[in-house]
């Protein structure tokens, strides 16, 4: 069982990165250049050095925070569109904390207190679609998307009339608590972004695939999301269990704000989020919110937006753009057909899983003489 | 004629039909039976284009037309009434009829003359029902009407109804036996799927026996009977207690081997429930009663009369208007579900794919809904602790295939029963009372009987059982006193033992009052 949830996780960002791969191809050779010339220039300059594996360590570690937080609101059943102003608004409370510490404390120290506050701040933004719709049924989709505009303006608001440095649209810098960069420890990774909440990425990946698969918590919320009436019967709080997902989601995208603010930049930015929210949203489809297959297609992504900078003499970047874009589109159209083949081709094992009864085939549309 | 030899046809590992035919002779009412899960339904769906069958021929009127699709079906005049309707709510009855062969003119819809032909239909087939209502305002019975007048209107021959009676009373299940035998003298043929045997005697000419996807028999239905049908269908004899009704004054054998000590000792008591929902003020309006400890009280009535959301509100997944419940004395009106479950209330509930299971869970998962916060150790579940109830329950109550780790959707709808039943009465649950609200909805003949014998068990055993049921033939075999629900009230409360459908018929029907 555990074997086939994690291939069930895996090969479709696999096939999805193939079909993108196939169209990139197109795409290149209209430009006139070799695909084969342009993809081994994105792989070099992804995967190919340090720096370069840096940044897509640095970008796969926002995106596996924002993945996470659409990932596990799915699994409760709910679109989460919001991971953007959750995000920033994490970063936003970290850099707020940081200003007001005294300098020089060591970063293990004051590392939960950034963690409260980021986490704290994303559950806030995140909890209050989840409480309009426990409350009054709003939609969630409706409503994470007009919070982005509001929190994201009301940050914008702050930072340019209160908090920037004179001429940026940025705060003043942390000076305590930032963490290492990972060219703190390895000398090749410098100038990349790449740094130790890496570290914590990870860890609440695992933390989300324990609490989603292992804790009463979690087997509630999944049963939420698959079948709200059979878990109202079961005595889960239907509507309690979407405003509290939707905090929890919030609060893992807002933790992903520590990314920029206390890994990499140590001051808040206004628009650093660079729509690394809304990706999150393509992160936790590709990834079948199962927290492992968020983090390969984290990775993935992260990839592709490197590489898109790598191959930009070749090709221009936006063609990177077009990809990723692919990579969504197969994921809602070509995998399921994938998978599909794959059943019918008769693997047992793979069968047993199948849905029963199968979907029906639409109807031929027609019409019938009198 | 219809004619369908050696039909195959898996869905992954399950192999719904192997081997199937069946032959129908023109002008006749064909009655397919067999238990849930025989392949009954998958085989009229491939007559009837829907599938394609992996193997196999279907011949209609001498034409092979294997591997045909539904619009090549209604062309050549075969079509197929499903279980669920198809209908569009908030359009008319007329609409719906024409819905997909539009009437036209100068491409605009041309609703008077649309409306004249479903009329005439109407006139034609006996099929009454409002042609300018809205499906919406229909009740079950006219919207299968619907559903027929619709098969009809694209010039089907052959009438193949799926489970049709499921729905109705017992004076809507008349009036279809009437519509039918006239479509059938005037040259119609029907194939019926069921699995009630009064109904195969009572309607068909010719009848196909179905088990485990094969074809196992063919009969004259005025050549044979009811235990010789069921004997087919199960593979085995079957004692038929369970669906034939009990005499009035004797017991049937099983429920006499096992006396009812009916206690004084209150086991549920319902104090002039109200419940109001969005459509109607009170669809629970002013019910009272009570069920003592080791009693069956069955609540008879046409479905749509409260019955649901009385069940529901007694298990505290509908807010109650006005009144009490009380659970062992206790006032639960306000408790939680899970307060409720701990006080010893158990709900099989009446739709076990929308309430009572997880179908993407697995089974071990799902014996343990509704009991999850027994099954933890600090916040995380106990994976050794649920596997070993898994492995008990699937034990003691025959579930199979006997793997714990398969999801729900890949069982039988018997074994998914099984499951809820399990987990509501079996292994450590010490529970009082029983809600069961359509324990025995479409599953087999053979989980019929072992569901029946479990509430007769736990009767025995001194839990008050409240059991809600469309099927009145279960009702008046389980009951010890039956109550009969109509628009939202009790109109009558009879002794079970003296009960018959001919007298529970007219106050199912508001005909008659207490």
């Amino acid at each position: 069982m555990k074997r086939l949830k994690l291939e069930e996780a895996i090969l479709p960002p696999v096939v999805a990165l193939l079909v993108a791969l196939l169209v990139g191809d197109v795409l290149i050779l209209s430009f006139g250049q070799s695909p084969a010339a342009v993809y081994r220039q994105l792989l070099e300059g992804t995967w190919g050095n340090a720096y370069g594996f840096g940044q897509v360590l640095y970008k796969a570690t926002t995106l596996t925070f924002t993945g996470l937080s659409v990932a596990l609101a799915l699994r409760a059943g709910l679109f989460n569109i919001g991971a953007e102003s959750q995000l920033a608004a994490g970063g936003f409370a970290a850099a707020i904390v940081g200003l007001a510490l005294p300098v020089g404390l060591p970063a293990l120290l004051v590392l939960p207190l950034y963690v409260l506050a980021a986490g704290l701040a994303g559950a806030v933004v995140g909890g209050i679609p989840g409480l309009l719709k426990a409350r009054f049924g709003a939609h969630e989709v409706i409503t994470t998307i007009m919070l982005n505009f509001i929190v994201l303006a009301l940050l914008n608001y702050l930072i340019s009339t209160r908090f920037k440095v004179h001429d940026t649209l940025h705060t003043a810098e942390i000076k305590s608590g930032a963490l290492p960069r990972l060219s703190d420890f390895a000398a090749p990774f410098h100038g990349s972004a790449a740094n130790t909440v890496l570290v914590l990425a990870l860890f609440v990946a695992a933390a989300s695939w324990w609490f989603l698969f292992r804790t009463r918590a979690g087997f509630e919320l999944r049963a939420v999301g698959l079948q709200p009436p059979a878990a109202e019967n079961a005595g889960v709080n239907v509507p309690g269990t979407w405003w509290r997902a939707m905090a929890l989601a919030g609060m893992i995208a807002g933790i992903g704000g520590l990314n920029y603010v206390l890994g990499y930049k140590h001051y808040y930015e206004e628009g650093f989020s660079a729509g690394a929210g809304f990706l999150g949203i393509a992160v936790a489809l590709v990834g079948r919110s199962h927290p492992v297959g968020v983090v390969i297609a984290a990775v993935l992504f992260a990839t592709l937006s490197q590489g898109g900078l790598a191959v930009n003499a070749l090709v221009p970047k936006q063609m990177v753009d077009v990809l990723q874009a692919v990579v969504i589109i197969s994921m809602a159209t070509a995998v399921p057909e994938v998978r599909r083949v794959l059943r019918e081709a008769g693997s047992a094992k793979r069968e047993a899983r199948t849905a029963w009864p199968p979907p029906r085939s639409p109807l031929p549309a027609s019409r019938f003489p009198q | 004629m219809i004619r369908l030899t050696s039909i195959e046809k898996s869905f992954g590992p399950v192999r719904a039909n192997r081997g199937a035919s069946l032959d129908v002779a023109d002008g006749e009412i064909h009655a397919l039976v067999g238990e849930n899960g025989a392949g009954k339904s998958t085989l009229m769906r491939i007559l009837s284009g829907m599938f394609q069958p992996d193997a196999g021929r279907i011949e209609v009127n001498d034409r092979d037309v294997t591997g045909w699709h539904t619009a090549d079906a209604i062309a050549a005049g075969v079509g197929m009434v499903h279980q669920h309707f198809m209908l569009v709510p908030t359009l008319t009855v007329t609409e719906n009829v024409t819905l997909g062969a539009e009437i036209t003119r100068n491409g605009q819809l041309d609703r008077g003359k649309a409306q004249r032909e479903v009329q005439a239909l109407v006139d034609r087939t006996g099929l009454v029902v409002p042609v300018q209502q809205r499906v919406a305002d229909l009740t079950v019975g006219e919207a299968q009407r619907v559903e027929i007048l619709k098969t009809l209107y694209r010039g089907a021959r052959v009438l193949i109804l799926d489970e049709p009676t499921a729905v109705l009373s017992p004076p809507e299940v008349k009036e279809l036996w009437r519509v039918l035998r006239r479509l059938r003298d005037e040259g119609g043929t029907i194939v019926l799927i069921t699995h009630k045997l009064d109904e195969v005697m009572a309607i068909s000419d010719t009848i196909t026996v179905m088990r485990q996807g094969e074809t196992v028999g063919r009969l004259q239905t005025a050549a044979t009977s009811p235990g010789e049908i069921a004997k087919l269908m199960v593979g085995r004899d079957v004692s038929l207690a369970g669906s034939a009704k009990r005499d009035a004054g004797s017991a049937t054998t099983s429920s006499s081997a096992l006396p009812a000590p009916r206690s004084p000792l209150p086991g549920l008591e319902v104090r002039d429930l109200r419940v109001a929902s969005s459509r109607v003020a009170n669809v629970v309006d002013g019910i009272s009663f009570s069920v003592a400890r080791g009693e069956i009280l069955g609540i008879a009535g046409v479905e749509g009369n409260g019955q649901t959301e009385l069940i529901e509100a007694i298990a505290g997944l509908r807010r109650v208007s006005n009144g009490s419940v009380l659970l062992a004395g206790r006032d639960v009106t306000r408790a939680t579900v899970l307060e409720r479950g701990d006080l010893g209330l158990s709900h099989i509930p009446e739709d076990r794919h929308e309430r009572g299971l997880v179908l993407e869970y697995t089974v071990a998962d799902n014996l343990i809904l509704g009991q999850q916060q027994h099954f933890t150790r600090r916040a995380a579940l106990d994976s050794g602790r649920i596997a070993a109830h898994a492995r008990e329950l699937i034990k003691t109550y025959d579930v199979r295939p006997s793997d714990p780790a398969l999801p729900a959707r890949a069982l039988s709808g018997g074994n998914q029963q099984k499951i809820v039943i399990a987990r509501e009465m079996g292994g450590a649950r010490d529970f009082r009372v029983l809600l069961a609200a359509q324990p025995t909805r479409g599953v087999d003949v053979g989980a019929i009987e072992f569901i029946h014998a479990q509430l007769r068990e736990a009767r025995a055993a001194g839990k008050a059982i409240l059991l809600v049921s469309a099927d009145l033939t279960e009702v008046l075999a389980l009951s010890d006193r039956i109550a009969v629900m109509y628009g939202g009230r009790i109109v009558a409360m009879v002794d079970g033992a003296t009960a018959s459908a001919e007298k529970l018929g007219p106050y199912m029907t508001g005909a008659a009052a207490a």
